[in-house]
């Protein structure tokens, strides 16, 4: 009987620490009053000391504002920390989060760590259509759900040396894909075994050169109705690892081309190698502007859209869109008063014009970005064109993040490398092993 | 039989027993048992975190060993380091101890040498390294090189990237060699001198008189060294992602084990899984997977065997 007591009791304890932190407690409710003093905790992204002063900056004039709310700011943040710390909860948990990488939204969504921005909008009465782009709303959003919204914006589009462009007497940046791989070869010099000055740099470790910016220009369709994966159904992605591996072969292959990758200095320093000359074309976010520029680069910079297929020359202007995201963090009991912020911070057009001005980048909302207010100059107005591109585009939230894009990039590391003998097939099997990784995250 | 008074003794005993171990239970409940109950639980539960457990049988178990693509290159890369770079480190430390134990002059020198890359933070340590393996820019290469011998990828090429984790590893031998350094010393010198009387050359002297008396030393540097090995995480994670050269992307899932998965190991997969994925549920398999790993092997090697004690 002793012992029957003792599993017993044994059992009960088991079951209770197994079920202990297993964080199923009921989402707090929106009921905190936003008029009342209260101290609301916000974590960022941005590290730099620009990007932190400007959004000091931000943060000071919201407060300035909303008198009875002091915002406490927490910069330097990470999606694996904003995951761990909504999970732990607690009073030091934030409040308000952003992230710097769209891939998250649809985790975010799904697993209940941003809180439902719905009734928050409708509260406020914000439409949504009329405040933001259309490529913006969808992706701070997941199967309908909207957990997030923009805070700013990066569009991508092609970086060139006019100063090497002028001397190859090439007189106009390209604008359909043959016209670029005929610049990119011509602007190649080769040296031995490596290179002395690089066209472009295809390889999809080439820093920006991923599979979701060069597919961008087909517009391609990642995930079906369904939610499933669409890479051998979409011939945009054969068209795009063709092209790219085209373009990798005339520029001296695949071995020959990491070779020189190898020699380049780090993507966000002073040594990157469009600023060093190594390369005379890249692939890039308006960031580089400010960069190319605290790099001390000597060249003129040259700025257009990234070339669009041959047979879809009528969509030249687009590009691939991506950018900041910022929700509230479903455990915070302070949502009324954290709404409060992220409305002002996301379509305060003032609020995001004076963050885009001091931060360099596209603003997030259709308002600000017709602001006379704005900092417009010829090449950062080449990247707001592309950010109100029509067919400007972006890849979709899933449950599982960014997993699907690392498992299609993975394949196009394989198929540059000549490691693919049949692209359908091998498309065919990478579909399949993303739909397995997006069963498991069901 | 037995009177009350005596029964209350025994009681007393028995409550006083449990008292003295009572930082020892409470320290293995909260952070041993518990952790591992709760594991076990959830790799049979979908669970993301936030919303309540799902009860999904083996389904995570068949995920990971059947469809997760990065589990088998993990595991063999797991095993490969425990394999090569353990015994390698265990010879390399010993031979560095014995080699500064025979030393007259600058001892002090030579041991601080040896040990002071052990200190150097992990991170900093594998990141020199792959500047300086950088089979571009990197002196290792130019020297190579210059001497006519093949300029190996290193960190960029599959069937280097592992060797080069070697490397690393050899470099900051510092902590075995102190350990060994130590377990030599006190090896009796009796047994050397009349081993030499005896006729034992060099070789001899080390096989029947030094291996034996550190062996439990070589068994505690192997048993560490494996679990170890298992839980090795921040070198291959900071090669694999330097040398692909994609360090940016603040929250951005990062292509695991740059080249072709050779850097991938098991604790990589936990952090994808549960840190990055939301998932739980995989990512307590791998951890079972883990845990069931080291206990085989420190099973294996302490069988038979009178532990960490020698046979004195």
């Amino acid at each position: 009987m002793q012992r029957l007591s003792l599993a017993a009791i044994g059992t009960a304890a088991v079951a209770l620490l197994a079920t202990a932190c297993t964080g199923s407690s009921p989402a707090p409710q929106a009921n905190d009053d936003a008029t009342k003093p209260v101290t609301i905790t916000f974590w960022h992204g941005w590290s730099a000391p620009s990007e932190a002063a400007a959004i000091d900056a931000n943060v000071k004039a919201f407060e300035a504002k909303h008198p009875n709310i002091k915002v406490k700011v927490v910069g330097n943040i990470n999606d694996d920390k904003i995951k761990q710390a909504l999970r732990a909860g607690g009073p030091n948990s934030p409040d308000v989060v952003s992230s710097f990488t769209t891939d998250n939204v649809g985790s975010f969504c799904t697993s209940n760590v941003f809180a439902d921005l719905k009734p928050f909008l409708d509260k406020s009465g914000i439409d949504v259509d009329k405040t933001f782009p259309k490529a913006l709303q969808d992706y701070t959003q997941y199967e309908g759900k909207r957990c997030a919204l923009p805070l700013l914006n990066d569009a991508y589009g092609l970086y060139y040396n006019k100063d090497a462009f002028k001397a190859a007497g090439i007189t106009a940046p390209p604008k359909t894909l043959s016209e670029f791989d005929k610049i990119a070869k011509q602007l190649t010099k080769e040296k031995g075994d490596t290179y002395s000055q690089l066209g472009f740099m295809p390889n999809f470790h080439g820093y920006e050169s991923t599979t979701g910016h060069f597919a961008a220009m087909w517009n391609p369709t990642y995930l079906t109705p369904e939610g499933k994966s669409n890479l051998a159904g979409d011939p945009a992605f054969a068209n795009m690892l063709k092209w790219q591996k085209n373009l990798v072969e005339s520029l001296g292959g695949y071995a020959k081309l990491e070779k020189y990758r190898n020699t380049f200095g780090d993507e966000w320093g002073a040594k990157n190698p469009f600023h060093t000359g190594q390369t005379v074309m890249s692939i890039d976010g308006e960031w580089r502007l400010g960069m190319a520029k605290d790099a001390g680069v000597k060249f003129d910079i040259g700025v257009a859209p990234f070339p669009v297929p041959d047979d879809q020359a009528d969509s030249y202007g687009k590009g691939y869109l991506a950018g900041t995201i910022i929700g509230i963090a479903t455990p915070s009991t302070k949502q009324n008063a954290a709404w409060e912020l992220v409305k002002y911070m996301t379509t305060d057009t003032e609020a995001v014009v004076n963050f885009s001005n001091g931060i360099r980048n596209i603003p997030s909302t259709l308002e600000a970005l017709k602001s006379p207010n704005l900092k417009v100059d010829e090449n950062f107005k080449v990247f707001l064109d592309i950010a109100q591109h029509p067919k400007s585009n972006t890849t979709p939230a899933s449950p599982n993040g960014g997993a699907y894009q690392l498992t299609f990039q993975g394949f196009a590391y394989q198929h540059e490398a000549g490691k693919v003998p049949d692209l359908a097939a091998g498309l065919k099997k990478t579909d399949e092993q993303i739909d397995k990784d997006l069963a498991q995250s069901r | 039989m037995t009177s009350p008074g005596l029964r209350r003794k025994h009681r007393q005993d028995a409550l006083r027993t449990v008292a003295f171990l009572s930082p020892w239970l409470i320290g293995v409940s909260v952070f041993f048992l518990y952790p591992l109950i709760s594991t076990v639980y959830f790799s049979f539960m979908r669970y993301d975190g936030f919303t309540p457990p799902v009860w999904t049988g083996l389904k995570n178990w068949s995920y990971v060993f059947s469809d997760y693509p990065f589990f088998w290159p993990a595991l063999r890369n797991t095993l490969w380091l425990v394999i090569v770079m353990v015994s390698l480190r265990v010879v390399f430390g010993l031979g560095i101890g014995m080699l500064i134990t025979k030393v007259k002059t600058g001892a002090g020198f030579f041991r601080t040498a040896f040990y002071l890359p052990y200190l150097a933070p992990p991170v900093a340590a594998t990141m020199s390294f792959v500047f300086l393996l950088n089979p571009g820019t990197g002196p290792a290469n130019n020297i190579l090189g210059a001497i006519g011998l093949p300029q190996p990828g290193w960190f960029n090429d599959p069937a280097w990237s592992k060797p080069a984790l070697t490397l690393l590893a050899l470099w900051g031998i510092g902590d075995l060699m102190v350990i060994f350094m130590a377990s030599l010393l006190d090896v009796p010198l009796e047994q050397y001198e009349a081993a030499s009387l005896d006729g034992a050359g060099a070789w001899q002297r080390f096989w029947f008189v030094t291996l034996p008396n550190i062996s439990p030393i070589v068994l505690f540097a192997v048993v560490t060294g494996v679990i170890a090995t298992m839980q090795y995480y921040t070198q291959p994670l900071v090669a694999g992602k330097v040398a692909s050269g994609v360090i940016g992307g603040s929250g951005q899932q990062f292509e695991p084990g740059y080249p072709e998965k050779s850097t991938l190991t098991l604790p990589q997969l936990v952090y994808n899984l549960g840190f990055q994925r939301f998932d739980t549920g995989g990512a307590s398999v791998v951890a079972l997977v883990l845990f069931a790993l080291a206990m085989l092997f420190t099973a294996i090697l302490m069988r038979r065997r009178s532990g960490f004690l020698g046979n004195d």
